[in-house]
């Protein structure tokens, strides 16, 4: 038991630490906000249970913990990935940054502004 | 309580992974750079708030985590607000 | 005043905050148990009419299966996206070639769509930017060359609307 909380607690430390680093390598806010919240938030609720096995009898006020930062890190990577891409930057590309740039962001943001009508594939259920 | 070595250790990477978001936090080229450190760093510290718990062994410290998880995630959605500007 | 859906809403609306209550005072003594109720009750009471967002839920026994099949698919996910998100951030070279793109949904409700891109958010290489009516634009950081809507649909949101909407519209 004491082991296992250790290495939940260590596998735990360690993503938390490889979403910091993945902060600092990737290229542009997108990647970053991806790298950050995936990591920080497995990291953190392997942390978390890690403590749940040490002290059993904490186990509901954990169990919230776990379940906050499960329904908020996302949408709060979410909202600021929103805000970015409102706020006009561009997603970062390898290959070739500036043709990339000018023409696909632009395709997008014509095709979700067209609203197409439903699919009416799944209205069934 | 006192923390065995893997334990350490892993205080270790906890305490590094902050660091790291911090030096995002002083070098990030724009404020939405900033956000997402601090956002991810909030998250590590939910953690790390309540491993605090456990080497304090009282369990207050899981009520302050979880209040600091709540301000932290309004705090985010405000500056996000703010960054997006006046496109509504 | 009550008709079916209502009470539906009610009773799940009073389970949630009866719930949450036990949770956070973590005892089941007796007193704890009665000023929980209560609270629950006034509580439900009062802000029913203004919680709008359980709207889709499906009330049938079934539901409950979808969520704990829901449940282990998405932590199966989880857990593959930071071993993924591990790989990437360690490799020296940064296998990454990111694009945004779009994914189809068939889920109607406001809390489905907010789910489903929630769970975009956790699994492998994804991130839900925007959602507007039944699509969702995503930042995908390893996406393949020339991949088109259906495709990425498939890719990404079938696995988990199959589940969502076992218990959402």
């Amino acid at each position: 038991m004491r082991l296992a909380a250790d290495l939940l607690l260590l596998t735990g430390a360690i993503f938390c630490f490889l979403g910091a680093l993945g902060l600092i390598r990737m290229p542009d806010i997108y990647n970053r906000i991806q790298a950050g919240t995936k990591s920080a938030t497995l990291g953190s609720i392997a942390i978390i249970a890690g403590v749940g096995l040490l002290y059993p009898e904490w186990w509901s006020k954990l169990l919230c913990i776990i379940g906050f930062l499960l329904f908020t890190s996302p949408v709060s990577s979410s909202v600021l990935a929103r805000a970015v891409y409102l706020s006009g930057v561009k997603p970062w590309s390898k290959s070739s940054r500036s043709k990339l740039s000018s023409s696909k962001p632009g395709r997008q943001q014509k095709t979700l502004n067209t609203q197409k009508p439903l699919n009416t594939q799944g209205e069934e259920s | 309580m006192t923390f065995s070595l893997i334990q350490q250790i892993a205080v270790g990477f906890i305490i590094a992974a902050l660091l790291l978001g911090f030096i995002r936090l002083l070098i990030g080229p724009d404020a939405a750079n900033r956000v997402i450190s601090a956002d991810t760093m909030s998250v590590t510290v939910t953690a790390a708030l309540v491993v605090f718990a456990a080497y304090f062994e009282s369990a207050l410290f899981l009520d302050v985590a979880l209040v600091y998880g709540a301000i932290a995630f309004i705090g985010v959605i405000a500056i996000a607000r703010a960054i997006k500007g006046d496109s509504a | 005043m009550f008709n079916r859906l209502n009470l539906h809403h009610h009773l799940f609306l009073f389970t949630v905050i009866f719930l949450l209550w036990l949770l956070l005072t973590g005892s089941v003594a007796l007193d704890e148990l009665i000023v929980g109720f209560f609270v629950a009750v006034v509580v439900s009471l009062i802000s029913a009419p203004y919680i709008t967002v359980f709207e889709g839920i499906r009330y049938r026994p079934t539901a409950l299966i979808s969520v704990f099949t829901y449940l282990v698919y998405f932590s199966i996910a989880l857990v593959r996206a930071n071993f993924d998100m591990a790989r990437r951030v360690l490799s020296p070279s940064l296998p990454i070639s990111p694009e945004l793109l779009e994914v189809e949904t068939r889920l109607e409700s406001k809390l489905g769509q907010m789910l489903l891109a929630n769970s975009i958010t956790l699994t492998p290489g994804t991130l839900s930017v925007e959602l507007r009516h039944n699509r969702i634009l995503v930042h995908w950081i390893a996406a393949p060359e020339g991949i088109d809507l259906e495709q990425a649909t498939n890719d990404i949101a079938t696995g988990f609307e199959k589940h969502i909407s076992g218990f959402l519209k």
